[in-house]
Parts: C-alpha cells; structure tokens; sequence
C-alpha cells in the first residue's frame, strides 16, 4: 500500500496522547495539557505595518505538540503573516513568540538559525531552485546541519546524506526524478519536492502556507493528502493556512479562523462542520 | 470610407477611450527641445561635411584596391600575433570572471554583508568600468612595461567593470522565493548565496562572461596600438609603412578571430546552459 493509498483510507489521526486532552465542543479552546508540551505558544502578536495597516492585532494561541491547527480566513486575514511571524521572516511588533520552547523574539542571529532548521516550512509556492536538480534541492534541508559545499550541491554531499535525500525524494514518490532539473517538474511534483526537502530537515514541527494554493484540484488534493500522512507517519506537529474549508476539516485536529488580524473562531475540526466556517469568508 | 464603415460599436454617452496621445509637460517638452538643439549642435562639433565624404571615396576605393589581394608574406608572425592576442583575451577574462563574483557579491545589495563594503564594491566597479581599456592599458604599460601581461592587465580591469556590474544586478533580479525558503530552514548565508542565487543567476553570468570573452578578443586587437601585446602592433606598422596587403591580411585574420570567438561561445552557452547540478 503507498503513503497515498494509507492517506485516501482514512482521515488523518491526531497524535493519541493529544486526543483525549484537548477534544472540545464548538467553542470550546483547548486548555494547555499536563502531559503534552506546547510547541507553540503565541501571546498578543502585533504586526502592522507603517502604523496604518495592522495584519495582526493581538493573537494568541497555544498548539500542543502533535497537533494539527488550520489557520483559515480571507486574503489578508494574516494567515502567512502570522506563520512569518514565528520564524521571524517578518518581524513583529509586538507580543510573544515561544517555539519548541524558546523565546523567538530573544533568540540572536544563530540561535534564531538553528531554531529555524527544527522547523520545516511549505511554502505557497515551492521555492525551489529550478537550476539545479530535484536531489540537490531536497539536499538542501540539511544545509543548517551540514556547512559548506557538501550541503549545496548533491556531487559533493557525503553518501550517507545523499542515501538519506533519496530516501525523503522516496518517501513523496519521486525517487526517479532525482536527477532532473527542478525546472522540469509539474506544479505538484515540485510541492512534493519541496515537502521532501522539508522532511531532510528531521523537523520536529511543521509550518505549510497554503501548500496547494497554486496547484490545480487533483493535483492539490494528492499533495495534501500526501503531505498530512507524511506528518502523522513522524508524529509531528503541523500548523497550516489554507483557503479551502474542506482541507481544514479533514486534515486538522483543530480549526483556527482568523478575521481583521483577530482570532474568530478556535475550535476542535470533530465539533465543527463547513457552515460554521463559511460566515469567516463573508 | 467614414469612420462609421469601419463597424466599430456605437459607445454610449460617457464612455470616451483614453487619448491617443498624452501632452507632455512643459519641463518634458522643454527637455525635449533641449536634446533636439544639443543633437544640432553636435553634428555642427563633429564638423560634418557630405563633401569631404563625397570626394574622400576615391581614396577608399584605392585603399581597399591595394589591400587585395592579402599578402602572405608575413602569416607566420601574424600567426603568432593573433594566438597571443586570444591568449590575453582569454586569460584576462577568466581571470577578471573569477575576480568579478566576490565583489559581485558584495556589490548586490541584498547579499552584502556590510552597507559599507557595498558602495567600496560599487564604487570599484564603476571606476574599472568607466576608465577606457586605452587608458588603463597605457597604465599598464607604464606599470609593467611593454607586451602582452599589460594587455592582459587591462582586460582584467576591463572584465570587472563589465562583469562586476552585470553579475550584481543578475543576483539582485534572481527570485527570492528559494532564498526565503533556505532562509527558513536555517541555512547559512553563504549557502544561501551558493545553493540558491548563484545557480539562478548562472544563466544570466553565463551569458556575460561569455560576452566578456567577445568583448575583450575585440579590444586586445586594439590594446597593440599602445604597445601592450598582440595583433594590434602588427596591424599598426603595416598601416604606417603602407603595407595595406599585409594589414588586410591581419584584418581578415582579426575578423575570423572574432567570428570563431562568437560561434564557440554561442554554443558553448547552450550547452552549460542545458545542464544542471
């Protein structure tokens, strides 16, 4: 049986240990657990910009390892900004960031690296490099591990990491493309890439922002499917923007939907059903 | 035929398309007085004459006449002029691309890793770029005397200010979607210039340093006028003791030079170009 095929047999589970700690009704938000460490923990961000602008005004939110969080909302709700937010790709105004337990904001340049390369992040578009091949890319997540030329191009790398890129290339189903160049991938065969790169990266949490936005609707809903079985498989923790009320639904243990900055709707996905979303889009 | 034949749709009141034609300014239109009255005054600096020219073809016509056919008197040391003209070009501008990525690097605005190194890097760049290759040959010259390393020299001034320029602003337009992500995965700024701007600027350098190589196998037929190696002092004396014979065969032997330069780093760039690491 593929990874696919397990996907399509079933919704994704959430990590056992969670389940029976944090399952709420509706408006129900889940109380931070004895038993499960908050990965995440985001209290009273701000993000505006030129004073005018305001993307984030005032969220907080705690995500217990194992859990997956959807974060829904209309364009500029500040999904993305907020993922940003937490790796410090945008820097905040204001409020707290503690990620696996250290304080985001305090960290300097390479603390702030080495916190980033413990979580791999999805991007809308895949971001890779279209010159050089699938395998060098996906070589690529180890570049916070491995310094120098070893880590930039796949002729140099060591076997064992070279072994260990097409076992992740395996691992989304492209372990044949490894010699192509980049350039030449369908949408989603890239944003399976791009997740293999992300798995190089041994992540003990995962961030994706819209990871299938910019894919047609087979195509995205493969690389979904793929991409939530991989983070059940390994456990991980997952927080993921996404447009499609469906995807939230189904992939994620809980639903976050933010409007104007704020958090709107925080809620356990099993308490939920779409009409209770849609009213975040209107 | 009226405007009505044409068979264009009858718009409703209010709805006027944009002008076909937009008034310029009165500083723009005064701007464009201004270039019009310098283009006048120019071609009045230039000592433009139709008669000089008219009456100077003759002249033409008996120098190309007594440029054929070439003569062969000299093809040996022509030879050897021309192999250590493209051995300069060629050194000068593999040498000056080398040079060319590190201040590159530093002269790319998102890459540098002081604000200061930034403008010494631009700065450099646009003084080896600005001075004229003559220039900076006779520097040379002077610097390390007569011969080719002076020629070489200057075609390695010559490939930073070339290359130095191009290959920042390739690195600046490369797309910043792969850095955001290396960036987000934790590496380091150096893998980040490497695995990601680098490989996506290839094309573009590729393309310039192959230019470069044209460019300076043009310039060093010149770089011999003063004394700095090559086919260029060879061209000189066979103008001076009018040898035109000898000069058209130089002048072929440039011209086929440049061709085979051309043609080569024409195919050449598809190839690399093709590839991928």
């Amino acid at each position: 049986m593929t990874v696919v095929s397990v996907a399509r047999a079933g919704k994704p589970r959430i990590a056992a240990a969670y389940a029976a700690a944090v399952r709420r009704p509706l408006d129900g938000v889940p109380a931070r657990s004895a038993t499960v460490a908050i990965e995440l923990d985001i209290s009273n961000l701000r993000k505006s910009y030129q004073a005018t602008t305001t993307i984030l005004d005032g969220v907080s939110l705690a995500v217990p390892g194992g859990q997956s969080v959807a974060l829904i909302g209309s364009n500029g709700a500040g999904k993305s900004t907020l993922l940003r937010c937490c790796l410090r790709l945008i820097e905040p105004n204001g409020g707290s960031i503690h990620l696996l337990g250290e304080d985001v904001r305090a960290l300097d340049h390479g603390a702030l690296r080495r916190l980033r390369a413990q979580i791999g992040f999805v991007f809308q578009r895949h971001n890779l490099v279209g010159q050089l091949s699938v395998l060098s890319n996906v070589l690529h997540g180890a570049q916070a591990r491995i310094s120098g030329p070893r880590g930039w191009f796949h002729c140099m790398a060591p076997s064992a990491l070279r072994d260990e890129a097409m076992h992740c290339l395996d691992l989304v189903g492209l372990a044949d493309f490894a010699g192509r160049r980049a350039d030449q991938l369908s949408g989603g065969q890239s944003q399976r890439v791009a997740i293999a790169r992300t798995l190089m990266q041994r992540p003990r949490l995962m961030f994706a922002d819209e990871p299938v936005a910019s894919l047609d609707p087979s195509a995205g809903e493969e690389v979904m499917e793929l991409f939530a079985e991989l983070i059940r498989q390994q456990g991980l923790t997952l927080v993921f923007t996404s447009h499609h009320i469906n995807h939230a639904l189904r992939f994620a243990d809980r639903v976050v939907a933010l409007r104007g900055g704020r958090i709107d709707i925080d809620a356990m996905s099993a308490s939920l059903d779409a009409r209770d979303l849609r009213g975040v889009y209107e | 035929m009226s405007d009505a034949t044409l068979g264009g749709p009858i718009l409703r009141p209010g709805v006027v398309p944009p002008p076909r034609l937009t008034r310029p300014s009165a500083g723009m239109f005064a701007l464009y007085v201004a270039a019009g009255g310098f283009f006048l005054f120019s071609l009045h600096g230039s000592d433009i004459s139709v008669r000089s020219f008219i009456e100077g073809l003759p002249n033409m016509a008996r120098l190309v006449g007594e440029m054929f056919p070439p003569s062969l008197a000299r093809i040996q040391s022509v030879g050897i002029s021309m192999l250590e003209t493209f051995q300069m070009a060629f050194a000068g501008t593999v040498i000056g691309v080398i040079l060319s990525v590190p201040l590159a690097i530093l002269a790319a605005r998102s890459l540098t890793p002081h604000v200061g190194l930034y403008y010494v890097a631009r700065w450099l760049i646009a003084l080896f770029r600005t001075v004229p290759d003559l220039v900076w040959a006779l520097f040379f010259v002077v610097t390390v005397g007569l011969g080719p390393f002076a020629g070489m020299l200057t075609l390695v001034v010559d490939a930073i200010g070339f290359c130095g320029r191009f290959f920042a602003e390739a690195m600046e337009e490369t797309d910043k979607g792969p850095q955001e992500a290396l960036t987000a995965l934790g590496a380091r700024k150096s893998g980040i210039v490497f695995s990601a701007v680098l490989p996506a600027a290839m094309p573009s350098m590729i393309n310039s340093a192959l230019f470069t190589l044209e460019k300076a196998t043009r310039a060093s037929v010149v770089l011999g006028l003063v004394g700095a190696g090559g086919i260029g002092i060879e061209l000189k004396v066979a103008m001076d003791l009018f040898q035109y014979d000898q000069a058209a065969t130089i002048i072929i032997g440039v011209f086929l030079l440049v061709l085979v330069v051309e043609r080569l780093s024409s195919m050449l760039r598809q190839r690399i170009l093709r590839q991928s690491t």
